[in-house]
This record gives C-alpha cells, sequence and structure tokens, in this order.
C-alpha cells in the first residue's frame, strides 16, 4: 500500500507541476465548454432568406412576414428577378429562397390550395432541410389559420416532446459534452503519462524500483480519474446553474458511471501510452483514437444514420453507451436498472481494455 | 605566430536573469593547431561555439572569423554540432550529397572530395546505410566528414567525443591530427579532461569564466613534483584514501587500480603509510584543474558514516551464470559470468552497443535474459525478481528524477517506492537532506537544480532504503572533476560500509574505482580482471609502458579482433 | 561578397527540397498524417457521419383495435422511414424511450375508428425523444407525414383535393436534391485534411529539425532563411495537394459526392488554403521548437477551428455573435463553401475569387509573421 500510495501522490504531482500537461488539464475543456456549448448547435437560427414575391398581394406579404418574425430566420431580403435569385443562392447570400407564384393569393382567396416554391441551397443539405421545416410549418400555420375547419375531418396529430418540451438543443449538447471532455481528458492524460516516463528516462527507475506493474498503472491511472471527475463535475454544474439544463436523475448513478467510462477510456489511452516511445506518437495516437470514439458515438450524428456494419462497430466505443447514460440521467429521469444496462457493456469494455494496457505496458517493458 | 582563424575576446552572454553564460571570455585559434575548449557541463562551452559559428550573438564583446563577423564567413566555417547534425533518415551519400550542395561545393569536384572524406573517415562500405542506423562512432565521423565538405578554414567540433568509445575517440584524434596538417585551425571542446592534453592550446572554462590558456604542458606544469602514487596495501586503498583526504596535506586523490594517486598541497609533506611504496607519478592535465577548483573534497562520506553495515556473507551478492539476451537473430550479450563478492566494485566496460548496457539492464531486472540466470543479493533475477529489486539501489546516467516535482516530492516518492515506513521515510529522508545539504533546495524542481546537486540528489534517491547492492549506470559523465570526486567519496565509503557497487562506465577514470572490471565487446567478455592486471596484459600485448586504462582497453579490443581475425582465417 | 551568398540560390534549394522529399517518403509518421489519417478522416465522414436520418426506432401504441386504426398502424409499420415496435400499452414504452431504443411514440388513441365512423377522427399523440432535437424534430414531421397520407389514401375528409392545406410550400433543393449529407461532409472533410497538412505536419517537421539538432546545423552553412522557409513550403504544399487529390478520387469514385466545377477551380482554391494553413504550421514551429507543443498548438489553432468554426458541420449563422465574429479569422470558413461550391455546384466565380482572395490575404499575414519569427539566431 506505501508503494502505492507514493506511485499515486507522485502521479498527482507531476500532472499539476508538469506545465504542457495542466495545458491540457485546462485549456481545452473551457474552450470546450463555451465553443462547444455554443458552435456546436446542427440547428438553423439567424438564416438568411430571400424572396421572389410575383403575387404582391396581402396574403403574400402576411406570408413573408410571418417568415421574417420567426426567429429562425434573420433577414428577408426581396429579390427582382430569377437571376438574382439564382446569384443569391449560387453566391450562398440566402439559404433559401421563396418563390411566391402570381396566382397565389387569388388561390387563397379563393380558397383554392395554394403553393409556394421554396429554393434551397443543397451545399448545405442539413440545414436546408431544418430552415425547410420551419417555412413549412409558418405556411401551415399560416394556412390553417385562414382555413380552421378545412382539416378537422381529416385528422390531426398531437405532438408532444417528452424530457425537452421546447427541443433546446443545448439540453443535448452539454450533457452529451460532459462524455466528450471526460474523453478528451482520459485520453490525452492518459496517452502521456507512460511515453513522458519513457522520454525523461524515468521509465528504468520505475522498472527497478520494487514497484510491482499494477501498482505503477494503478498510480497513472488515478490522476486521469481525478481530473475527470472534476471536469465532468464543474461541466454538470455549468449545465443547471449556467445554460440551465435540468439534472433529473441521480448522482449515485451518475458517478459509478462517470467513474467506468473513464476507466474503459483509460484502458484505451494506457493501450495508445504503451506502444508509444515519445510523447509525440502518443499524441497521435490519443488523436487516432478520439477521433473515432466521438464521431462513433452517436453525438455527432445518431447512430441509426450509420449502415448496418458500421452500427455494429459502435457496440465497442464506450462513449455510445456512457451518452445514453448523461442524456438519460440529465433529461430523462433514467432508473438504476437503465443504467445498469449500459454499464455493463461498459464495464466489460473497461476490462477489455485495461486488461490489454497492462499486457502491453508488460510487453513493451523491454 | 600566424593570425589566428578566429578570435573572441571579453565575450560576455546572459540567458536570462541567471549567470551568466560566458563571463568576458576571450579565445582564439591558430591555423593548424588543435585548440581545446575545456570544461565540465554548464561550463559554457557550447555558448562559445555556437557564437564563434556565428549562431548567437554576444551581449558584449567581439568575435571575428577570418577577420570577418562569423555570420559571413560560413564558407569558411565547418561546424559539427553536439548530436552531429545529420538527417537520420537519409542514407550516408545522401547526407553528404545534402552539405555538399548547400556549401556550394562545385558538382565536378564532388565525386572526388566525397570519395576523399569517405575514405578519410573509413565509410567508404556504409555509403547506402541510413545515418540513423550507424554506430555512435559512425556517426561522428559522417558528421565531421559532413563538417569538412568544403574544405574549412575554421573547424568547430563541439563535444565530439560523448558518447564515442575510446576506440573511435582516438581514430577521431588522428583525423584531426591530419587536418591540422592541411592548415585547419580546430576548436575541439570536450569535457573528457584527458583529451585537453592532446591539445596544441587549452582554454580550461568553468561555470562561464576562463580559468586558463595555454599550452596543456603550462597547467600540468604547476602540479609537477606534487603527484604520488602510493601503493603495496592490497585491499586496503579505499581506507587509505579516504584517510589521506582527510589529512590537510592532500589536495586531491583517487584510486587508480591497486594504488592510490594523490596531489599533495604545494610544501606539503606526506609519509606514505609503513609498507607502501610511495613513487612520483606524472602529472596531469585534471590535477591541475583540480587544483584551480581548490581541491577535492574531503575523504569522510557522512552519507556513509550513517550507513548501515551489510551483513558479511561469504555469497557473492551479484551473479551472473551464462546471460544470454537475444533480439531476434542478433544477440546483444552472451554468456556472461561473473561473481561480485560483498564490499567490492565491479565495472562493465566496453563500446557502444557491445553489449555492456544489456548485461546492466538483465542483472537489474529490465530485461529478461534469454538464457542463463543471475542473482542479486542471493534473489534469483527469475525466481524473485521483487526482491532483487528491492535491495538494489539504481541510479542512472542523466539523474533520471522527476524534473517537474520538487527535490523533497522525488524524495518522498522514492522512499514510498521502496515501501520505507512513514517513521522510516521521515528518518532517512531527513539524513538524507542534511548529509548531501539538500535542505536550502527543497522546494525546487529537480530538473531546475545544478548539476552537482542532481548529482546528490539521485544519489540520495538510490540509497534511501539503504540496500546492500547499487547498480551505477554511468554515473559522472559529464560532471566536473570536483563532483566526480565527491561522488566516489560516498561510493567508497559505502562500499567500506559493505555495499557492493556495479558500474558501467565508458569513463576510464571510474574504471580504475573498479576492484574488477570485465571488458565487453560483440556481445561477449573478453578479458576479466583487476584494472592493474588488464593494464598490465596490454602493457605486454602493446609493448608499452605504463600503460593507462584506455590503451588497456583499445589494446585488448585489438588483441580480440587480430585473434578473430586468424579464426576467420584459419576456418 | 560571392554570387552564392546571394539571399536565393535555387541549387540549394533543389537540394533541401530533395532532402525533405527524402524525408517525406521515409518518415512514417508523415505517411500517416498525409495519408492514412486522410483516409480515416475521410471514411468517418462518409459513413460514420451521417445526418441523413434513415429508419427511426419508434413505438407505436395501438389503444384502439379498429379497422381503420389497425389500418393507419399497418401504414407505420410499413413507412420506410420508420423501424416500429408495436404495442399495446404504454407502460413498457417509457423503457425504451429511457435508453435510447426507441426515438418517439405513436399513439393510436382508443375510439380512433369510432371518430373516422363519425368523420371527426381523434387526434393522433406523437410522443418524440426531446433529448435529441433534430431526430424529435424528424420523428414529428414523418410520423404526421404518415398519418396524412394515410388519411388521404381512406379518403378521409370533404373531398381528396380539400384534403391539402390551403398553404403549402413545395422545396426544391438545388445542387443536392437527394439531401446526402454525405455530398457536404465529405468535401468539408478535404479542409480538415489540409489543415492536418499544411499546418500540423508542417509545425511538427520544422519542430523536429530544432529537436534533433539539425536546424543548428543547417544555420551554420550558407543557406538562407528564405530557402529553408521555401523547401518546407513547396514539398508540403505538394504533399497537401497529393493528399487532396486522393481524397477527392474517393469522394467521387467512392462515395459518389458529384463534382461540378474544374479541377483548374479545386486547385485555385486547395492552393489559396494552403497559404495561410503551411503559413501557421511555420510560424507555430518557429515559435515552439518542440514537437510536442507544435502539435498541442496546432491542434488547438488549426484543428479545432476547421472543425468547429468552419460551417463544415456547424452552421455559422446560427452561432452567437461573438463566436460568428471568431470564424471570420478562421482560413478554413473561406475554404468550405468554396469546396462545396466547387463539388457541388460548379465554378462559380463570384463566391469562390472573394473566398480566394482573403484566404490569399491570410496566407501573406502568417507568413510575414513565420517570416519574423524564423530567425538565423538560437539566442
Amino acid at each position: 500500500m506505501r508503494r502505492l500510495r507514493a506511485m499515486i501522490v507522485k502521479e498527482i504531482w507531476a500532472v499539476l507541476r508538469d506545465p504542457k500537461s495542466r495545458i491540457v488539464l485546462v485549456l481545452p475543456p473551457l474552450l470546450q465548454l463555451f465553443i462547444f456549448a455554443f458552435a456546436t448547435t446542427l440547428d438553423v437560427r439567424n438564416a438568411e432568406v430571400a424572396v421572389l414575391d410575383r403575387s404582391g398581394g396581402a396574403h403574400a406579404v402576411e406570408l413573408i412576414q410571418r417568415i421574417e418574425g420567426s426567429p429562425n430566420v434573420a433577414h428577408v431580403r426581396r429579390l427582382g428577378s430569377e437571376a438574382a435569385l439564382a446569384e443569391a443562392i449560387d453566391g450562398q447570400t440566402a439559404l433559401a429562397a421563396l418563390v411566391i407564384p402570381e396566382g397565389f393569393d387569388r388561390d387563397v382567396a379563393a380558397g383554392r390550395p395554394a403553393t409556394a416554391g421554396v429554393v434551397l441551397d443543397g451545399r448545405r443539405s442539413n440545414a436546408a432541410q431544418i430552415l425547410a421545416g420551419y417555412l413549412q410549418q409558418i405556411a401551415v400555420g399560416y394556412g390553417a389559420e385562414l382555413k380552421p375547419q378545412a382539416l378537422a375531418a381529416a385528422g390531426a396529430s398531437q405532438v408532444t416532446n417528452w424530457y425537452n418540451p421546447d427541443l433546446d438543443y443545448i439540453w443535448f449538447t452539454l450533457p452529451s459534452l460532459i462524455a466528450i471532455i471526460v474523453s478528451v481528458a482520459g485520453l490525452a492524460i492518459t496517452s502521456q503519462t507512460v511515453a513522458r516516463e519513457r522520454e525523461l528516462g524515468t521509465f528504468d527507475q520505475l522498472m527497478v524500483s520494487p514497484l510491482r506493474v499494477h501498482e505503477i498503472l494503478l498510480g497513472k491511472v488515478v490522476p486521469p480519474l481525478l481530473v475527470g471527475t472534476l471536469n465532468g463535475t464543474i461541466y454538470m454544474i455549468a449545465a443547471r446553474l449556467v445554460f440551465g439544463v435540468p439534472f433529473t436523475g441521480s448522482l449515485f448513478l451518475f458517478y459509478p458511471a462517470l467513474f467506468v467510462y473513464m476507466l474503459a477510456l483509460i484502458g484505451v489511452g494506457m493501450l495508445v501510452s504503451a506502444a508509444s516511445q515519445t510523447q509525440q506518437q502518443a499524441f497521435l495516437g490519443s488523436f487516432l483514437a478520439t477521433t473515432p470514439l466521438i464521431l462513433l458515438s452517436g453525438y455527432a450524428s445518431p447512430i441509426d444514420n450509420m449502415p448496418g456494419w458500421l452500427q455494429v462497430v459502435t457496440y465497442a466505443d464506450p462513449a455510445r453507451y456512457f451518452l445514453v447514460i448523461v442524456q438519460g440521467l440529465f433529461l430523462k429521469a433514467m432508473p438504476a436498472s437503465a443504467v445498469f444496462g449500459q454499464l455493463w457493456p461498459l464495464a466489460l469494455i473497461a476490462c477489455v481494455t485495461l486488461t490489454a494496457a497492462a499486457w502491453l505496458f508488460r510487453a513493451r517493458m523491454e | 605566430m600566424a593570425e589566428p582563424v578566429a578570435r573572441a575576446e571579453a565575450i560576455l552572454k546572459r540567458f536570462g536573469a541567471d549567470a551568466p553564460a560566458l563571463d568576458g571570455v576571450s579565445l582564439s585559434v591558430a591555423p593548424g593547431e588543435v585548440t581545446g575548449l575545456v570544461g565540465p557541463d554548464g561550463a559554457g562551452k557550447t555558448t562559445l561555439i555556437r557564437i564563434l559559428a556565428g549562431l548567437m550573438s554576444p551581449q558584449a564583446g567581439t568575435v571575428a572569423v577570418l577577420g570577418r563577423p562569423p555570420g559571413d564567413a560560413r564558407d569558411s566555417i565547418g561546424y559539427m554540432p553536439q548530436r552531429f547534425g545529420l538527417y537520420e533518415d537519409l542514407t550516408v551519400l545522401e547526407n553528404l550529397n545534402l552539405y555538399g550542395e548547400l556549401r556550394g561545393l562545385p558538382a565536378s569536384e564532388r565525386a572526388a572530395a566525397f570519395r576523399r572524406l569517405l575514405e578519410f573517415t573509413d565509410l567508404s562500405r556504409f555509403e547506402a546505410r541510413l545515418a540513423g542506423k550507424l554506430s555512435g562512432g559512425m556517426k561522428q565521423k559522417l558528421g565531421l566528414a559532413c563538417a569538412l565538405v568544403r574544405t574549412p578554414k575554421l573547424l568547430l567540433l563541439d563535444e565530439p567525443g560523448v558518447g564515442v568509445d575510446p576506440i573511435s575517440r582516438r581514430e577521431l584524434w588522428a583525423m584531426v591530427g591530419d587536418l591540422k596538417a592541411e592548415g585547419i585551425g580546430v576548436l575541439w571542446s570536450t569535457a573528457y579532461l584527458d583529451e585537453a592534453e592532446k591539445c596544441d592550446t587549452v582554454y580550461l572554462l568553468n561555470q562561464g569564466k576562463l580559468l586558463f590558456e595555454g599550452a596543456p604542458g603550462a597547467l600540468t606544469a604547476r602540479v609537477a613534483d606534487r603527484v604520488v602514487s602510493i601503493s603495496g596495501f592490497g585491499e586496503r586503498r579505499r581506507r587509505f584514501l579516504t584517510e589521506a583526504l582527510d589529512s590537510p596535506a592532500i589536495l586531491d586523490g583517487t584510486i587508480q587500480g591497486r594504488s592510490v594517486r594523490l596531489l599533495l598541497r604545494p610544501d606539503a609533506r606526506f609519509d606514505p603509510p609503513p609498507n607502501a611504496r610511495a613513487e612520483p607519478a606524472a602529472p596531469r592535465f585534471e590535477d591541475g584543474f583540480v587544483e584551480m577548483l581548490g581541491g577535492g573534497p574531503k575523504g569522510t562520506s557522512r552519507l556513509a558514516e550513517r550507513y548501515r553495515t551489510i551483513p558479511e556473507s561469504d555469497a557473492p551478492m551479484i551473479e551472473a551464470r551464462g546471460l544470454t539476451r537475444r533480439f531476434g537473430d542478433f544477440t546483444a550479450a552472451k554468456d556472461m559470468h561473473f561473481q561480485v563478492p560483498r564490499g567490492r566494485i565491479f565495472g562493465l566496460l566496453g563500446p557502444n552497443g557491445a553489449g555492456k548496457s544489456t548485461t546492466f539492464k538483465m542483472l537489474c531486472g529490465l530485461l529478461t535474459p534469454t538464457s542463463g540466470t543471475g542473482a542479486v543479493a542471493g534473489h534469483d533475477l527469475r525466481t524473485a525478481a521483487a526482491g532483487a529489486r528491492a535491495s538494489l539501489g539504481y541510479m542512472a546516467q542523466k539523474f533520471s528524477l522527476y524534473g517537474d516535482l520538487s527535490v523533497r516530492q522525488n524524495l518522498d516518492f522514492f522512499a514510498g517506492a521502496y515501501d520505507l515506513s512513514r517513521a522510516e521515510a521521515a528518518r532517512a529522508i531527513e539524513a538524507a537532506v542534511e548529509v548531501l545539504d539538500l535542505e536550502h533546495q527543497l522546494g525546487r524542481n529537480a530538473g531546475s537544480l545544478p548539476l552537482g546537486f542532481k548529482q546528490r540528489l539521485a544519489l540520495a534517491c538510490a540509497v534511501l532504503h539503504e540496500p546492500p547492492v547499487l547498480f551505477l549506470d554511468e554515473p559522472t559523465s559529464g560532471v566536473d572533476p570536483v563532483m566526480r570526486r565527491e561522488f566516489w567519496t560516498h561510493i567508497n565509503g559505502l562500499v567500506e560500509k559493505g555495499v557492493t557497487v556495479l558500474v558501467t562506465t565508458h569513463f576510464m577514470d571510474e574504471a580504475e574505482y573498479c576492484d574488477e572490471v570485465t571488458l565487453i565487446y560483440r556481445a561477449v567478455q573478453i578479458a576479466t580482471g583487476t584494472p592493474d592486471a588488464l593494464k598490465a596484459k596490454a602493457g605486454a600485448l602493446a609493448g608499452a609502458e605504463d600503460p593507462t586504462m584506455e590503451d588497456a582497453f583499445i589494446a585488448l579490443i585489438e588483441e580480440h579482433d587480430r585473434e578473430a581475425g586468424t579464426q576467420r582465417e584459419a576456418a | 561578397m560571392s554570387a552564392r551568398d546571394a539571399a536565393f540560390d535555387p541549387r540549394r534549394l533543389a537540394a533541401l527540397i530533395r532532402k525533405e522529399g527524402r524525408q517525406i517518403v521515409r518518415d512514417p509518421s508523415t505517411f500517416l498524417i498525409a495519408f492514412v489519417l486522410p483516409l480515416i478522416l475521410l471514411f468517418l465522414f462518409g459513413y460514420a457521419v451521417s445526418l441523413d436520418t434513415s429508419r427511426t426506432r419508434i413505438a407505436l401504441v395501438v389503444e384502439d383495435g379498429s379497422a381503420s386504426a389497425l389500418g393507419l398502424a399497418a401504414a407505420y409499420r410499413n413507412s420506410p422511414y420508420f423501424e416500429v415496435t408495436t404495442v399495446r400499452a404504454m407502460a413498457p414504452v417509457r423503457a425504451l424511450m429511457v435508453d435510447g431504443r426507441a426515438r418517439g411514440i405513436v399513439v393510436i388513441p382508443e375510439g380512433f375508428g369510432e371518430g373516422v365512423e363519425r368523420g371527426r377522427p381523434p387526434p393522433i399523440q406523437i410522443i418524440t425523444d426531446g433529448s435529441q432535437p433534430n431526430t424529435a424534430g424528424f420523428v414529428a414531421n414523418y410520423a404526421e407525414g404518415v398519418r396524412q397520407s394515410w388519411a388521404l389514401a381512406e379518403g378521409l375528409g370533404p373531398a381528396a383535393a380539400a384534403a391539402d392545406p390551403p398553404i403549402a410550400l413545395s422545396p426544391r433543393f438545388w445542387f443536392n436534391p437527394g439531401l446526402r449529407s454525405r455530398y457536404f461532409l465529405v468535401p468539408g472533410s478535404i479542409a480538415i485534411v489540409m489543415t492536418m497538412i499544411g499546418t500540423l505536419l508542417t509545425a511538427l517537421v520544422v519542430a523536429r529539425e530544432w529537436e534533433r539538432g539539425t536546424m543548428e546545423a543547417m544555420m551554420a552553412t550558407p543557406i538562407s532563411m528564405a530557402e529553408f522557409i521555401a523547401s518546407k513550403v513547396i514539398p508540403y504544399f505538394l504533399l497537401a495537394l497529393a493528399s487532396m487529390g486522393l481524397c477527392t478520387a474517393i469522394a467521387v469514385y467512392v462515395f459518389g459526392v458529384p463534382f461540378r466545377g474544374s479541377i483548374l477551380a479545386l486547385l485555385a482554391i486547395a492552393s489559396a488554403f494552403l497559404m495561410p494553413a503551411l503559413g501557421l504550421g511555420l510560424f507555430i514551429s518557429a515559435s515552439t521548437k518542440n514537437q510536442f507543443v507544435a502539435s498541442q498548438i496546432a491542434l488547438l489553432t488549426a484543428f479545432l477551428p476547421t472543425f468547429l468554426l468552419s460551417g463544415f458541420i456547424f452552421e455559422i449563422s446560427s452561432m452567437p455573435l461573438p463566436i460568428r465574429l471568431i470564424t471570420y479569422a478562421v482560413p478554413a470558413r473561406y475554404l468550405i463553401p468554396s469546396l462545396q461550391t466547387v463539388f457541388l455546384a460548379g465554378d462559380y466565380w463570384g463566391l469562390i475569387l472573394p473566398n480566394i482572395a482573403t484566404m490569399v490575404g491570410f496566407g501573406f499575414l502568417f507568413f510575414f509573421l513565420s517570416f519574423r519569427a524564423t530567425r538565423r539566431s538560437l539566442d
């Protein structure tokens, strides 16, 4: 125990006193909190819209005004010609251009279904698609006001959004960021530890001391664990207090889950570290590991959208499970049984990566 | 005297707020001479060479190469930086080609120039090999060839001898001798004081200050008649040295195999103990340097005084029985056999890559032997590796401490790693701090300590748990002779308490401290014995009188090569 | 002073470039960054990141046993947009929603059939998983769409024609009518690849010269700093273009992304972007001289901004104003629309030229900075 304690204390000091690891500790989390939280939204706000109004009637003007009033639209610019429309879309000065045909007002007045065209910039197909949905809602809503009885007979649907009634994007981003930040901390810090000792020449010094391999590895697990927990906690508090995201689950589930997730990541980081000779290689290795870890987790895009064979690969991604857990604990009051359902695969991955890391560490000792 | 090819006058160079790296240093390099720039690490040698190469500018003072500012004289300067400046992923010939083109060597002259250089450096056979795959000695020769690609008037060599074994070093000196004959002015910087004696003029730097300039003989002349070699007391030479160094008459002393070499204070008298023989010895450059630094440390090691006495035992404390290590089909060490009894120093000598580190690493458990066994303090390396590790202290080249941790944190860590209880740890750390004078450094980062303190801290960390066996890997390379003596004073004291020491070195001085050495060459032990026995054997082989350890080293290796050659021919 | 002391000697430069070329070929980490990493990124953005919702898993709660209710349920099951789990009651569905096995619930309420008979069907309930807002929006829209089509087919309402909403929009997506996110993600990832080579790799190779001591040896030879910088810029410029070419070929032939512009325009865009990318890489390495620190800084100043703040995935206009202002300083912000245009729209110079001009401007700025930072001195 004394040996283990000495090892842990040393590792913690090493992380806290090395200016380079302090950079890894402080900068990415802060940058990510502010840039990620605000920049990584797939929602569309402040979109530029252009209008080619050939009708000029009151209904057309009302529709345009309603679009102008939408929080998702920044400006509506009037265009004079088809050519101007093509230029606005080609030159990306507008994401969408509404084309109101000459007969629009006549049709509306006559109670006939009236259709306006929208040209969207497919180069940004995702944003275009979302904006098209918003515009459609506005148009249909206006139509429904004009003719409330028309649709009743055809039935209707009532939409309820559970967990996030206003579909606030940041309620998705911030809990997910906990998973991301913890992986960056876990992988970046862990991957450096062994490589740094190799580069500084202290590795041999460790190996000739009576410290056992498991003591060395345990010592190296502690600092990323602490840093990850600290980062996770700060993010959790910031999510609640600064961004107002509710936390409906139990902290007694959150921390054990975080712990197991960190272990899985640290196993990966340790693998990278044991395989690298220099800090430089460790950096590239952790970069190579972090990118797929995040992109396959379901954060960047839903796993359901991936091809089937790739969906199978995501089962090996620890972030996949933890993402479900944090989103569940924040928004869905996830019960223990459901958390456990995600936790056991995570624990399995942790066992595999840590064992593999210990094995590689031993194999590369010489 | 001919016009100097390079001249520096009253150079002041300061980095940040630290003490100046160079403080009013003047120097001149004459054509056709080897000018030595000698001093320990941190003396300012590299800074001065960089200033002469035009890579740095001093805050005060003037520099001229061939009468011009060094930046304008690049065509006439050949410069070999410490790590030789080679591109490791280019071949020998590609490196030469690159430097040839950069230095504007006309294409028509290239073939002839390269042929001459490759022959000169004996690298013709390796022209297609990647520079990164060359041995240290070959890299150094290639670095020299690259610096010479367009015959310069001034050749700046920054520590060409570091990390290079004595044979390559000797070959390099021979090459430089040829260059001298061509009229090139060579500036050779080195931390090896024995190299100073081969220079025509020597500048001795220490902590940024010029201590001495002139012919090396002028420095040794100051201590002439004051160096004596005392022999004839067998195994007690360490205790004798301790006593001698405590005597006010003695300025400095070192062990030379079975004898002890002493430097007396001016006008002091020293009576050798009864039945010992005293005879005058040739003064060395190092003696002069030590005198200028105010003499060596006292003989009694307070560290050793407080150390426990290792119980007597007839069993060998370190044992290698047929240790062999193969990497793929390459044998790095083959069939190593030796035993070191309690209270002895055993040295592993050999050129780089010969297998001494492999052997060392197998014994301290860093490498698993392919076959054979070893034991440390009775613990078999295969079956009781943890026990073996707990009973050894380890101190490596470059003092592998945690540079970002404070001195205190380093000590705490090693106390914990070696399983000392809280009370034991507190006692051991307090003792080490007091004895090694570390109390004012406790809060400093180990990485920012001066070299001498680093060495003390590394030693303190290695012996906190009072191990019966110490493993030292090139423990004093680059430190000044006074620090080296201080270190060996502690080691000698510990050995007197019964500690057993295994040391690898290619510092011939350190080899002299050993009770027994084994010379490892091409993965096998080619000679084992006391330093005196090896020197005597080499003396007989080479017909030299009073050979140094370095002479012995070279003679034995050459003899081995000759035998291998005749065997090959016979076969 | 002889002629060779001139600031620029093409022969020395050629020798340096030859050396650099050999190192590129022989150094595994260069190969890794220039070819393996791009393939991995392209692969991930081609397959893993897809914003095109394909089949979303929903639960269908059918509380009514009538023929109409079963008919509507069948419509959901047959929809290409949903993968449906049918249950009888709400209770077990909650668990599916909590762990994300279902992203929405459609409830066909009791009395649905009766309502249909009476000509006033009760509204069906669509519940979405708001924890994933985009998927939630998709579920709401498409679940309603399925219901509408079903209603239309069943001839509900006064007349089929009147079932159309009074006002509707008919969207047309130019350049990418199939709305494949791959079409903009794959060209966008080429921006990341060029950033990695131009900035990260360049920063690493110069820092490596400092670390290995070869920089010192170089500085002691008569080469000029302009030659040295050119010897780094030219090979990595070509390497980045080669890697870009590889990525373009894969984008077009493997991922089927259309290429409607000209190779010339693509080369012009890529070259313009490489100026600031290489300039930044040189500036970083000249100021840090350490591979590890250089790689960290390159990550923070080049990779992350290119990824997050360039409009590659995340729409710049949706960001808050302060961040939107920052994006103007990110060279990749000008590259992404140009790349997307040259791939999907064609050579629309009205958009491409101003972007090229801005990137070249940034290029000059970064080169100026790195010339100032690369001094021939070890001080």
